[in-house]
């Protein structure tokens, strides 16, 4: 018996048993988690084994619609399911106690329904080998995601995200269908096995290339594919969330490394594209994200940011293989891979302890919080691990991912001088972006956790506050400790992540001579930051020790001798970020309402700023009311008599038979 | 075994010499004003002094606050590790440590900011918020000037580096790294004409500020990290410089050491006639940093192989 069928089993059929007991709010809570994170201990056993290098395969003869049902559990598919299965099972147990307040004024056994459904359509979306069975997936999965983003749908906010949710989600997998059709045509079979088994002309390559780029990147987030990001992952329930933005949007880079495969050797321009789509959208993406107030706004367009540090990781990886350069494209590859693994812990870690922050102060206002640090430990905690780890900063595990990334670069730099002047300068540009982007990402994670956590409580709401319980505690910790171990374990990371690029590249490379100094190099990170920790509690001993027998006394901020501070005075999350955002505002266009204090008697002033998303504003929103407007002189059409309606499909229905009779 | 003693020795040299440097650059600005100014020495008798101390917190700090500057100095002594004196190759050696040597003060600077806004006070997340603004900047510059040389040198590791730069073939572009370190050196270390070290009472002040509120072991701790900081980040421009002559063995360490106490007096010669800049003019200067190392980058790129 396939576990990997049995995992599937049991997340679909514990999904639908939701509806069995839907009365019982007690069950919901219960057995929702539950299915979820025994789907996920069956489904982690397939993926180990892959993982290790047995590959499980999965052809029934079952037919849904066209497709066979054949799926497949190799290293790549592992990889991306290992995080689809930890975190959703960890975002579900955290989820029981999150929804408790919504109990019996919300559907949770539809809520539990969903997620389930999400979680089942991830794992099979990253082991479907079939077109068909993929796009039925890649449906459900965002249907279902769908229906958990507008979970409050009695906010107008949540409503208006879910529908920019679907409608991109729509658009994307329209450009897949193509792209499938196209695949399917050529090849005479819907099996990812058997597309482009023959030579297939440039263009046609080129088409299928670009297809994929926009279906999967509007998934994946890449700018400008990324408006439903910021609207959807806000929207969702913080654990949704976590599980969208941390594992789920990686599907479509997954999708994208699938189809890739099958192309053959890329010419470099593809490597290029993605290595300027990467770099737009790692440091547009940053500057977003450092520019909000709402504090899961800013979690998301973060994540646009990170699919852009991976996209550039693939696009070097690419390069490396136009160029025939092995150590490029082994970095390039294994450093995105990472990043997508590293990505998700900490990025759900993130939205996990947003989640609790808006569970407690019920606001996601950067600028009402602060001080939560004492008022919820644990918490900040988790969040500060997660924070560091965004940044990139040894020597958790955000850093591996971008090293190796960074390592690519070089290469493509210092490497042989067969490589082309475009090569060496595709190395520059990712250097540069990661750079900005390791500094920009300090000045967004500071002010998230610097703001929140820090300082004084700046609203009655945060100063009320309490550290939420073991249910939702134990989930953020468990992902703090595997930014720290995952930190310690390179080595072993890049063997993993390397046999998924094996798969990827169809190449032995374990054996190759690039993957080995690699090893080596994480090896020596993994000593120097078990060092680093060290070092650190040594040094804390020692200030122990020096402040042992000495007065130390506690009193208020010095402040320059300012004898009463208040909480208003502290500065804010928006002026924190002023100056940066006013070095990028060509690109933000921050709008600022002022309204100055007037008169001999000065009552009432405000200051307001906000940054709406240039291309949902200045790009989708004019293309959308065109398209509508020019729509809008169908409309004499839709005049609502039926007998017209069928008038009109007889007579296509006869048009179309003449013209195939023909 | 004798190259491993040698780093050890180079790194000690560097922990305790550090603190040497801001004497150097206060007496240089001291006597340029015609002053006698401080001991040379006085960074260590603050040190020590301060070490004697007890602290005084602020009621609304938290355990961030006490441990910012321990791991601030953990990444520092880390990065330490990492760097070669001229030929002489470094403690720890690796491909891609430039990178990890970057990050080190990255980790250093998160730690230093979020202890400053853990202290609730306007001036120090004014403070924080420069601090980051401009690292934003002197990060690009810092690591496009770092892969020119890796270019030029055909080596990703510091050590290999500075012990395979050519002079003749890349002289030009390492002429404009070393300008362009030298504005992230002065831009990193809190120095005129980024920020003004003497003045933490201005709303122009950046990294002092942000320290206002430390006080006994901790601002001991502190300044200590400063000092390895400007000792790490000026040993990689001296180090380019050095490169130019053959440097084995204990001269090396005095190469750098000497070279270290120009650098200093450079300092204070900057220091003393120049004013710092207007906030909003740093980072143009900071963006001309990174045209410089990109422009090094060129060059590198179309003339060396």
């Amino acid at each position: 018996m396939s576990l990997l069928l049995v995992a599937l089993f049991i997340l679909f059929g514990g999904a639908l048993l939701q509806f069995a007991f839907a009365r019982r709010t007690a069950f919901s809570r219960i057995a929702g988690p539950a299915v979820t994170v025994a789907g996920a201990v069956i489904g982690l056993i397939p993926v180990f084994r892959a993982l290790g290098g047995h590959t499980e395969h999965l052809n029934l003869c079952w037919s849904p619609l066209l497709g066979l049902f054949f799926a497949r559990m190799d290293a790549l598919s592992a990889f991306f399911a290992l995080p689809i299965l930890i975190i959703s099972a960890l975002a579900a147990v955290y989820g029981a106690e999150y929804l408790k307040p919504y109990e019996g004024k919300k559907n949770l056994a539809a809520f539990w329904f969903f997620y389930n459904v999400l979680a089942g359509s991830m794992l099979l979306v990253v082991t479907a080998c079939n077109a068909i069975l993929f796009l039925l997936a890649w449906e459900v999965m965002s249907l279902s995601s769908f229906f958990l983003v507008i979970f409050e749908s009695e906010e107008e906010h949540a409503r208006r995200a879910g529908w920019t949710y679907l409608v991109a989600t729509h658009i994307g997998t329209a450009f897949l269908l193509v792209l499938f059709c196209m695949l399917g045509a050529q090849a005479g079979t819907l099996d990812f096995e058997g597309f482009l088994a023959s030579k297939a002309a440039a263009p046609f390559l080129s088409a299928a290339f670009l297809l994929a780029v926009i279906g999967f990147g509007t998934k994946a987030g890449f700018m400008p594919m990324h408006v439903w990001l910021p609207e959807a992952h806000p929207a969702a329930p913080s654990h949704v969330s976590a599980v969208m933005s941390g594992v789920m949007i990686k599907t479509g880079i997954y999708g994208l490394l699938r189809i890739l495969i099958r192309l053959g050797t890329p010419p470099p321009w593809w490597g290029w594209v993605l290595v300027a789509i990467g770099a737009a959208s790692g440091i547009l993406g940053i500057v977003f994200a450092l520019s909000q107030h709402d504090i899961k706004r800013l979690l998301a367009y973060s994540s646009v940011e990170n699919v852009g540090i991976i996209t550039a990781g693939i696009g070097i990886g690419m390069l490396g293989l136009s160029y025939g350069n092995d150590a490029m494209m082994l970095l390039g590859f294994a450093g995105a891979l990472l990043h997508v693994l590293n990505h998700s812990i900490f990025k759900s870690l993130l939205f996990l302890g947003a989640g609790a922050v808006l569970h407690a102060a019920a606001t996601r206002e950067i600028d009402r919080l602060g001080g939560l640090m004492k008022r919820m430990p644990s918490t900040g905690l988790a969040f500060l691990f997660g924070s560091v780890a965004i940044c990139g900063l040894p020597p958790l595990n955000g850093f591996l991912g971008e090293f190796l990334i960074y390592l690519a670069s070089f290469k493509a730099l210092t490497g042989s001088a067969a490589l082309p002047p475009g090569c060496s300068a595709a190395g520059v540009v990712v250097i540069a972006m990661l750079a900005l982007i390791g500094g920009l990402a300090a000045v967004c994670f500071t002010k998230a956790f610097g703001i929140i956590f820090l300082g004084e409580p700046r609203t009655e709401a945060a100063a009320h506050t309490h550290e939420c319980g073991r249910a939702m505690r134990i989930p953020m910790l468990v992902l703090a400790a595997l930014c720290v171990m995952v930190g310690l374990s390179g080595p072993f990371i890049l063997t993993v992540s390397g046999i998924a690029v094996e798969t990827l590249t169809g190449r032995n490379l374990l054996e190759s001579a690039a993957i080995v100094p690699a090893a080596g190099l994480l090896g020596n990170i993994a000593l120097f930051s078990m060092a680093l920790f060290a070092l650190t509690a040594v040094l804390l001993l020692l200030r122990a020790r020096l402040l042992k027998n000495k007065p130390v006394t506690e009193a208020v901020t010095w402040d320059c001798g300012y004898a009463a501070p208040t909480a208003r005075m502290q500065y804010t999350a928006s002026s924190y970020a002023d100056p940066v955002v006013r070095l990028f505002k060509l690109f933000l266009q921050t709008r600022k309402k002022f309204v100055s204090p007037e008169g001999l008697f000065p009552d009432k002033s405000s200051f307001s700023s906000a940054t709406p998303d240039f291309y949902r504003e200045r790009v989708y929103r004019p293309v959308f009311n065109a398209i509508e407007k020019s729509l809008t002189r169908l409309q004499w059409m839709q005049h609502g008599r039926l007998n017209l309606y069928i008038l009109c499909i007889m007579v296509t229905l006869v048009v179309l038979l003449v013209w195939k009779l023909k | 075994m004798k190259i491993a003693a040698l780093s050890i020795i180079n790194l000690l040299t560097g922990l305790v010499l550090a603190p040497l440097l801001p004497g150097i650059i206060n007496k240089t600005k001291a006597v340029f004003a015609g002053r006698r100014g401080p001991p040379v020495l006085q960074t260590y008798y603050d040190i020590l002094k301060l070490l004697r101390k007890g602290a005084v917190y602020s009621r609304t700090t938290t355990w961030i606050f006490r441990a910012a500057p321990v791991i601030g100095l953990a990444a520092v002594l880390a990065a330490m590790t990492l760097l070669p004196a001229a030929s002489a190759p470094a403690p720890v050696s690796f491909a891609g440590d430039l990178i990890l040597f970057a990050y080190c003060f990255g980790l250093l600077r998160f730690f230093l900011v979020a202890a400053a806004l853990d202290t609730g006070s306007a001036f120090e997340g004014m403070g924080a918020s420069r601090e980051v603004q401009f690292s934003t900047m002197a990060e690009p510059a810092l690591l496009l000037g770092l892969a020119a040389l890796a270019r030029a040198a055909g080596s990703l590791s510091l050590t290999g580096i500075f012990s395979g730069l050519t002079w003749q073939v890349a002289g030009p572009a390492l002429v404009l790294v070393s300008a362009a370190l030298l504005i992230v050196f002065l831009a990193e270390n809190a120095r005129i004409p980024v920020d003004d070290p003497n003045t933490h009472l201005e709303l122009t002040m950046i990294h002092e500020v942000m320290v206002l509120d430390y006080s006994g072991p901790d601002f001991a701790i502190i300044l200590y990290t400063s000092s390895l900081k400007l000792w790490a980040l000026g040993a990689l421009l001296v180090n380019i410089l050095l490169s130019v002559l053959p440097l084995r063995g204990f001269a090396a360490t005095g190469g750098v050491f000497i070279g270290l106490i120009l650098l200093s007096v450079l300092v204070g010669i900057i220091e003393s006639i120049m004013a710092r800049l207007s906030l909003l003019k740093v980072p143009q200067l900071l963006a001309g940093a990174v045209a410089l190392s990109v422009l090094a980058l060129a060059l590198v790129l179309r003339f060396t192989s």
